[in-house]
């Protein structure tokens, strides 16, 4: 992938979910928490997920990222169909082709920051590319933290750490579960802007799941999802065209 | 806040659980030791009183004092004196009791039971009350026996069979007339006894009409006490004792409740020993506990509660732990107390029926125990839970394990430690029981001070293990750091290991040196092919030596001859033997003189010869026991040992003025060495006799490794009650870090470590905790076995360190096996941990 020419990239998809449902419990206590949801995550492209608390969001994260199991539907990465996989196979992929980042608990507190970076590389026993390690370390700006343990680190410093890690193994497609959550906002702001650095100049595929609307704004695309379904999309979107969309789904929950 | 204490048990009932087992595992040990030795004391002392049903008074010879030269002058109990007895008004009728050792030989012609337990006795007349018969009559005459029913039952043996059995001399062969059942306590242990008529007894135990004991039976109506003053009159002062039987079975009582106390303190200790490893599991749990909610207790104080109420929360939590373990532990020792007698008496030891003793006092000290132990070790951890400040509650992060300072407990550590090695160092430097007291006082000081250093020493021996945890990859490397992440909570667990391993590496260092001193003094300097004794270790009868001397295919013999002389006023034993061929078969190295034996040369050992300040060329003058002078030369001064030792005197020299020479061994050495033919000869030529014993040198270390290794399982098996408690431990350590951990295993976990791969990282921690703790134990058990070796080595002189390498091999291979199987549940948790659940931001 990472040979292909940037234009390809843009139109071929990273990741793609069909009619992909998540159930909860039988009878009385069922719960929808996906809705056949059909989404693609385009290569090079940086996309949020917004929706209420409760609107399945996470869920849908979770799904397309193999850290969870679905009900029906179908999940590829790649050309990988995750349905049919094994924990085994599903930890594998992980490992090789998805970069993840938390809103907390992202690095281990017994490694030192570089260790944690290539910690996935680690765990497959690959070697790290040299060269290509160095450019991420000096995108996010950790040159001269790299000995330090995470308790040494600020909370911005280690987010950096946790962006850094995710794009050490040059993963198909990162995943971020509300990064920059319990980040001040100008360390949020430093972070996002990595992550769009990412795509933008390395062709990086990114996917976030946020309910800021100022993070949602870095993105190339915003998704929006309520009661487990996706209800509407934005291209290019600003702090406050999300807002506005926020703000009219509000009214219509209440109203309708 | 009681009620918060007990929410917060019902809360955490799994996490809790190993250490209520481990409390459990404790009170169970103390209250088992006290069932098992209350209901054995209360069973035997029972069948004790039985035993003296039959007894009144009993009259035995009153004993001169042992001092004096003159041998033979203890008064007999004649008929005469039996007839008297019988006599008195009181009297309803009396009987006269002889025995002594009796040897019996199985279908195999091996000896029944191990020589000190094979005893022979006589029957009284054609009905004796002491023996009940189950089958056949009284024996008649040599040619008839009785057995008892356990032989009988061992050995196959049935009424009208022919056995051969031997007392001292000849092997005889006479026919089962009978069997009968006894109480007789060495019975019950697995030996046996023989009873013949009471004539043949008396002529077999070499006391012809006379009696060991007579036991007079008192008419109806007529009291012990009154019976014994009208023996007491009727019979020659000074001459006999006259003891009642209520006497005999209450000096029998204390005496079995002395050795019960004494097995008692020995199982409470090994109890307590649990009990202390114990302590630093709850003490471990409760600190976990307490730091997993510092929020909880930080509000708690934010809304009001004071510091002792903070305490007291944890304290009645554990109480109520406490209290629940010592319950079911005392369950459990009431079980275990039950267990112990069935399985003794599975392994051939019957123990006297009695209903399950169950007194107060266990009851009482199993609670007190379990309660009081688990509320000890939870005292620190809570009153740390008080310091916690009110402000924690507001902090949205988890608060970090304080990294408090290790330096004050370093320097205390090195103090007590530098102290220990100080105090067990200069104790070796002491004499033997001088030395005992520093000794363990300096051990004592040494494990507190080692304990108190762990977190110190687990970096760098932890970190020892890198490269080879380095091989597994990540999960090597987590598991490393994990291991040292928190050095007090793994200080706690491996110390816990640590401690038994300690006892278990020390006992068998100084097993292993002791059975090899042992060994050396007790076949050292031999070169005959083999040492001929009585099973019972009594003297062998002379014919012995002499057909040994004309069997078949024997080069060489010379007894081991005993005879009593004075020699500068003071009593000395001469050992006999036979000059000429003593060099073959002994091996001694002569320090001075020549080894040369025969006419008036003799030699001697050099501590006598210290002792009488002789040198090679020195004489001095012997008087035999039949009042005759010699002067003997000391031809040269010998090595001496345990076995052979003393003035060494040819045979020939001594046998005009012994009357009835007795041989405590033959040696003898065979044309063929040693071989099964070779023995199999010296046996047919000894008349296939069951008491006597042929050995090789091998034989004799044989049966000493035995008696070690019985020594040495046993404690094994008591100090592994201490290592299923630590193995406790470590997956209580385990599972509360596995717990601790969630979030970072998930987030390995979506980063990509396969489940293997967590499994494989709990497990290594594991391992090296284990290891860790094995080391410490191992090396420290060293020391001690070292230094408690150098105290024995001041009375054996022979004594030497051996380190039983393939045996500390094996017990680092435990402490590795303990740390997998720990593990299992931990490893199988973190697997199937909900990784969602795990990288949940709270």
């Amino acid at each position: 992938m990472t040979t292909a020419s940037l234009a390809d990239r843009s139109t071929t998809v990273a990741a793609r979910a069909t009619e992909l449902s998540k159930i909860y419990g039988q009878g009385e206590t069922r719960v929808v928490a996906l809705d056949q949801v059909s989404v693609d995550f385009r290569q090079a492209e940086f996309t949020a997920i917004m929706g209420p608390s409760g609107s399945g969001k996470s869920t849908l994260m979770h799904c397309v990222a193999g850290l969870d199991t679905f009900s029906s539907g179908s999940v590829r990465i790649g050309e990988t169909e995750l349905g049919s996989l094994k924990d085994k196979q599903l930890t594998k992929l992980r490992r090789d082709k998805i970069g993840f980042i938390f809103q907390a608990f992202n690095l281990l507190p017994t490694l030192t920051a570089l260790e944690n970076i290539t910690l996935p590389m680690d765990i497959a026993g690959r070697k790290p590319d040299r060269e290509w390690l160095d450019s991420v370390i000096g995108m996010v700006g950790l040159a001269d933290r790299l000995g330090h343990r995470p308790s040494q680190l600020s909370g911005g410093q280690q987010q950096r750490v946790a962006v850094a890690r995710a794009l050490a193994s040059r993963p198909e497609i990162i995943f971020g579960d509300e990064p920059t959550g319990n980040l001040d906002s100008r360390s949020g702001a430093e972070v996002l802007g990595f992550l769009r650095n990412s795509v933008r100049e390395m062709g990086q595929t990114v996917v976030m799941v946020t309910h800021d609307p100022v993070a949602a704004a870095y993105a190339d695309r915003v998704v929006f999802l309520a009661d487990g379904r996706i209800v509407d999309e934005v291209h290019a979107p600003t702090a406050d065209s999300v807002l506005d969309r926020m703000k009219r789904f509000d009214a219509k929950g209440r109203t309708s | 806040m009681f009620r918060t204490a007990l929410r917060n048990v019902f809360a955490h009932k799994a996490r809790l659980l190993m250490t209520v087992l481990a409390v459990m595992l404790g009170v169970a040990f103390v209250s088992g030791s006290l069932v098992f030795t209350n209901t054995l004391s209360d069973a035997l002392q029972n069948s004790s009183a039985k035993g003296f049903a039959h007894v009144d008074v009993a009259v035995r010879a009153s004993y001169q004092d042992a001092e004096g030269d003159k041998v033979g002058t203890v008064p007999e109990l004649t008929q005469a004196v039996l007839d008297d007895s019988a006599r008195v008004p009181g009297a309803e009728s009396a009987l006269g009791v002889v025995g002594g050792f009796t040897a019996i030989a199985d279908r195999d012609g091996k000896l029944i039971g191990d020589g000190f337990s094979t005893l022979g006795g006589n029957y009284w007349g054609t009905e004796d009350p002491r023996y009940p018969l189950v089958a056949g009559k009284a024996p008649r005459g040599e040619g008839e026996i009785l057995i008892d029913s356990r032989t009988a039952e061992h050995s196959g043996y049935t009424v009208g069979d022919t056995v051969r059995l031997s007392v001292n001399g000849p092997v005889l062969t006479p026919r089962i007339a009978g069997v009968f059942t006894t109480d007789d306590g060495t019975v019950a242990a697995g030996g046996s006894l023989a009873l013949f008529d009471t004539p043949t007894a008396q002529k077999l135990f070499g006391k012809p009409g006379t009696f060991d004991e007579i036991d007079v039976k008192a008419k109806p109506g007529v009291s012990e006490a009154a019976l014994k003053k009208q023996l007491d009159e009727a019979l020659p002062k000074g001459l006999v004792e006259t003891t009642t039987g209520g006497e005999l079975a209450s000096v029998q009582a204390e005496m079995i409740a002395a050795s019960m106390s004494g097995m008692k303190q020995g199982l409470l200790v090994f109890a307590g020993i649990a009990l202390f490893v114990g302590t630093f599991i709850i003490a471990n749990t409760f600190t976990m506990l307490v730091a997993q909610r510092t929020k909880e207790l930080a509000l708690m104080r934010a809304v009001g509660a004071s510091r002792r109420q903070v305490t007291r929360s944890v304290l009645i939590e554990a109480f109520a732990v406490g209290a629940v373990a010592a319950v079911t532990g005392l369950a459990a020792g009431v079980g275990i107390g039950a267990l112990l007698r069935s399985l003794m008496n599975a392994m051939g030891a019957t123990m006297p029926d009695g209903p399950l003793v169950v007194t107060w006092q266990t009851v009482a000290a199993a609670l007190a125990v379990g309660i009081l132990i688990t509320m000890l070790a939870a005292w620190l951890p809570g009153r740390r839970a008080a310091k916690i400040p009110p402000v924690a509650a507001m902090s949205s992060v988890h608060a970090a394990a304080t990294a408090k300072s290790l330096v004050v407990r370093n320097v205390l550590g090195a103090l007590f430690t530098g102290a220990g090695i100080a105090v067990v160092l200069a104790a070796t430097t002491m004499d033997g029981s001088d030395g005992q007291a520093p000794m363990a006082l300096g051990a004592v000081l040494l494990i507190i001070g080692v304990f108190i250093l762990t977190p110190l020493l687990s970096r760098p021996l932890i970190a020892a293990a890198g490269p080879v945890l380095r091989v597994f990859g990540v999960a090597g490397k987590l598991a490393r750091q994990n291991a040292v992440r928190n050095p007090r909570r793994t200080a706690a667990t491996a110390s816990a290991l640590m401690i038994g391993l300690t006892l278990i590496t020390g006992m068998t260092v100084m097993a292993s040196s002791l059975q090899t001193s042992i060994d050396k003094m007790a076949s050292a300097a031999i070169k005959a092919d083999y040492v001929v004794s009585m099973a019972n270790g009594n003297d062998l009868s002379p014919d012995v030596g002499e057909k040994l001397r004309t069997a078949e295919g024997v080069t060489a013999t010379s007894p081991l001859r005993n005879a009593a002389s004075r020699i500068d006023e003071r009593t000395e034993y001469l050992t006999g033997v036979n000059g000429s061929v003593f060099g073959e078969l002994t091996d001694l190295a002569v320090a001075d003189g020549a080894f040369r034996i025969g006419g008036t040369d003799v030699i001697v050992d050099e501590d006598t010869a210290k002792e009488h300040d002789w040198r090679a060329g020195s004489s001095f003058t012997a008087a035999y026991g039949d009042g005759e002078k010699q002067r003997l030369t000391v031809a040269g001064v010998y090595e001496g040992n345990d076995m052979l030792r003393g003035i060494m005197v040819d045979n020939a020299t001594l046998a005009p003025h012994v009357s009835e020479p007795s041989d405590m061994l033959v040696l003898v050495k065979t044309a063929a060495g040693t071989s099964d033919a070779a023995r199999d000869g010296l046996r047919e030529a000894l008349g296939t006799n069951p008491a006597i014993k042929i050995q090789t040198k091998k034989d004799i270390s044989e049966e000493i490794a035995q008696i070690f290794t019985l020594l040495l399982n046993m404690l094994y098996g008591l100090l592994a009650m201490a290592v299923i408690v630590a193995v406790l431990g470590v997956i209580n350590t385990l599972a509360m870090s596995v717990f601790e951990r969630s979030q970072e295993i998930g987030m390995l976990r979506a980063v990509g470590l396969d489940r293997r791969g967590v499994k494989r990282m709990v497990r290594l921690e594991s391992l090296v905790i284990s290891l860790f703790g094995g080391v410490l134990g191992i090396g420290l058990g060293v020391f001690f076995g070292w230094a408690a070796g150098e105290l024995m080595g001041t009375a054996i002189p022979t004594y030497e360190l051996v380190l039983p390498w393939d045996r500390m091999a094996l017990f680092l291979l435990l402490a590795a096996v303990v740390g997998i199987l720990a593990a299992l549940w931990p490893a199988r948790r973190a697997a199937r941990l909900n990784m969602l659940e795990a990288i949940k931001a709270e």
